[in-house]
């Protein structure tokens, strides 16, 4: 009982290793405000001192969309479900982007952070959640652009030919499951690296890799393999994208199981993620 | 008065060397003995005290050892001792950078770390942007900084630029601005490693008058890392000595920096042929400084009496046209005398092949007690240093009644202590 009246009042305690469980959310929130505060800097700070500025948020998908339609469609004629190929392509690059970048950045949040980490303690998982937020304005704008394109199919060029359905309001949540996705992979990423960074070298290889396993420039539809249709189903963002095209250009495979699979994945993934960063963080600057 | 940190038995092993393949298997082996067959850390036996100049034959040191003590609410604590002593990490482990090894702290209350003025500063934003940003980075509100956006901008002295990105600064623009952030930031316990030594004279004037503000208008408690006996000295009320990790010493400050300054003492026994911290060419070098009083050497003199330093060359050829000197510095590291057979003349002006002793001696050397230490080197006639020794000697001056009243000034007061009569004028 004394005991426990002489450890009142102290609001900070600092011990070798927390439980694993133990993070602290509270003060995630707390700092809400720097978490804006990066985010307004990763935008604005970004396309300083150049011409276009944000326009090259634009001039990047167009000019990738018109790659792949000459090499995907044009030389290797991959199908695009019937699609039109600048529509067909440019959803998927939407995603993808989206995807790629966050990842790419927040899977080196130690290593590019380490000189402030040194310095200042706060919850070091304001980086990343800050990352994945400024990224959502690159995808606006470049969604902006795959609804304008959208428009000019749907009104004047084939009109009223692309079914969109009901489906494409989980437009949402298809994002909310790709920066969790990201997210979770960039910090797990970003804890194993911070001592061995062997890994750091294979990563935007990986990802790069890693589109081609995902229905980014060719349909679903097109694996009729079953055991490589089983294969491409276990990548977690399969359903997600061909959810984004059945329900915004309403060709595609469909299915709430793969949804929710890549739903849970994100989730375990996540929670994953969020421990191991946890734990890493608080020794990380003896290693990095 | 309240316990405002507690400090239990921290402890933090540092890994040397470089990290490779070795270091992969020494974390299979730790993770093979701790979680699979349950023991202890294998490594957290083997650590050696760390000891910067000597090779030790492990690679993992003990950065900090045991470290145990309590800071009151209110105390300004300057935590003091030499170059990898253990100060910084006591500090980062405090500001929760890093974890320790062993061992908890507590405190209570918000803890604010200063171990870098203008953490986060992006050169792209402007300095309005970057008091938002910092701010938020040492864990304010928006609307905290907001409140206090006046105060901080007048208190940085830059307001002329404020809507300037601050790559167009001068550093010690950045500086100003960074520490009047930090200053506005309200911890109960704020932790300030060294940042005073930047900017100029008036502005570090001004950042030290607002930490004692702080801490004695407030009631806040500060610890303060600076090699400054100085400014410790000025700032801090309690002090604690690490020494290669542990503590050796805490208690007053005045205290504790002559605890310091008798370590230093032990380390000038280190023969200063094998100094490797001198500058100048090398052709000659100072191997030995004794100092005498009245023919017999010592290592404190009284004060109020002389003393005789004699400096011995070592020289593999013949040296025309030198001159050698020497200074006494105080503890605060101020000089108060500094002489050379330049300025005095003497017909000394050249370096034999083979052993010089140079004598230097003081009839009377008015110095207040405590410690001091002395700079020797050896010039070309041109002013160029030949050999170059800083705190090559240390030696204490110890209090004595000279006026026959058993009372002295404070040890602080003043630096020389002169005889002196007082009369009352008719």
């Amino acid at each position: 009982m004394r005991q426990k009246t002489i450890d009142e009042g102290w609001t900070t305690v600092i011990k070798p290793r927390e439980k694993l469980l133990n993070v602290d959310f509270g003060e995630l929130w707390r700092y809400r405000d720097l978490c804006s505060l990066f985010v307004r800097r990763n935008i604005t700070t970004q396309y300083k001192q150049t011409v276009l500025g944000p326009l090259w948020y634009i001039i990047q998908p167009i000019i990738t969309v018109v790659m792949y339609m000459v090499v995907f469609g044009g030389i290797a004629k991959i199908p695009t479900d019937g699609l039109p190929q600048p529509l067909f392509y440019l959803g998927g690059i939407c995603l993808w982007q989206y995807f790629s970048e966050c990842l790419n950045k927040t899977s080196s949040t130690f290593t590019a952070n380490a000189g402030i980490f040194g310095k200042v303690y706060f919850p070091r998982l304001i980086v990343p959640i800050s990352t994945v937020i400024s990224n959502l304005l690159r995808f606006g704008i470049q969604l902006g652009l795959f609804f304008v394109v959208y428009a000019i199919y749907q009104i004047w060029i084939i009109p009223g030919q692309i079914h969109t359905s009901w489906y494409a309001l989980l437009l949402p949540i298809l994002v909310i499951m790709l920066a969790g996705l990201a997210l979770g992979f960039g910090i797990l990423f970003s804890s194993m690296t911070t001592k061995y960074r062997d890994m750091t070298l294979l990563l935007s290889y990986f990802v790069s890799l890693w589109m081609y396993a995902t229905p980014v420039i060719y349909p679903l539809s097109t694996i009729t393999n079953s055991k490589l249709h089983f294969v491409m189903s276990l990548n977690p963002l399969t359903g997600i994208v061909e959810a984004f095209k059945y329900g915004m250009l309403g060709e595609g495979q469909f299915s709430w199981g793969m949804l929710g699979y890549s739903f849970v994945f994100m989730v375990v993934l996540l929670a994953l993620g969020i421990i191991i960063f946890n734990r890493v963080q608080r020794t990380f600057m003896d290693t990095v | 008065m309240a316990t405002a940190i507690e400090f239990n038995n921290i402890s933090k092993l540092y890994r040397l060397g470089i990290v490779s393949t070795g270091t992969l298997a020494h974390d299979l082996k730790r993770w093979w003995t701790m979680n699979v067959r349950g023991k202890e850390d294998p490594y957290l036996t083997i650590g050696e005290t760390n000891d910067r100049s000597s090779k030790g034959d492990s690679e993992y040191v003990w950065a900090l050892k045991n470290i145990d003590f309590k800071v009151e609410q209110g105390d300004v604590v300057g935590i003091i001792g030499k170059n990898g002593a253990g100060k910084s990490t006591l500090l980062k482990i405090l500001s929760k950078v890093t974890a320790p090894t062993t061992g908890t702290i507590r405190a209570r209350g918000r803890i604010g770390s200063l171990l870098e003025v203008g953490t986060g500063f992006h050169p792209e934003m402007t300095g309005r942007e970057n008091i938002y940003m910092n701010g938020a980075i040492l864990g304010m509100t928006k609307d905290e900084i907001t409140k206090k956006l006046d105060e901080i901008v007048d208190f940085s002295g830059c307001e002329r630029y404020i809507d300037t990105p601050v790559k167009r600064y001068s550093s010690g623009m950045m500086v100003r601005l960074g520490f009047a952030v930090a200053a506005h930031l309200d911890p109960e316990i704020l932790v300030v490693d060294e940042v005073l030594a930047v900017g100029d004279a008036e502005f570090q004037k001004k950042a030290i008058g607002k930490m004692q503000d702080v801490s004695r208008g407030e009631g806040r408690t500060v610890l303060f890392v600076s090699h400054n006996m100085a400014s410790v000295r000025k700032l801090c009320n309690r002090g604690v000595l690490l020494e290669n990790g542990s503590i050796k010493f805490q208690g007053f400050i005045a205290d504790t920096i002559d605890n310091y300054l008798t370590t230093r003492l032990d380390e000038s026994t280190v023969e200063l042929r094998n100094k490797v911290n001198r500058q100048g060419t090398q052709e000659a070098h100072i191997v030995e400084v004794l100092m005498t009083f009245g023919g017999i050497p010592c290592s404190s003199i009284t004060m109020g009496k002389g003393a005789e330093f004699t400096i011995t060359v070592e020289s593999e050829i013949d040296i025309e046209d030198t001159y050698i000197g020497l200074s006494i510095w105080n503890q605060y590291e101020t000089i108060v005398i500094h002489t050379n057979t330049n300025i005095t003349q003497e017909q000394l002006q050249r370096v034999h092949k083979g052993v010089n002793k140079y004598k230097c001696s003081f009839p009377f050397l008015p110095l207040q007690y405590g410690g001091y230490y002395l700079n020797l080197a050896l010039y070309h006639k041109d002013g160029k240093y030949i050999d170059q020794i800083e705190k090559g000697f240390v030696f204490t001056v110890v209090e004595d009644n000279c006026y026959g009243t058993g009372k002295l000034a404070d040890q602080h007061q003043g630096c020389l202590a002169i005889n002196h009569q007082w009369s009352i004028e008719q």
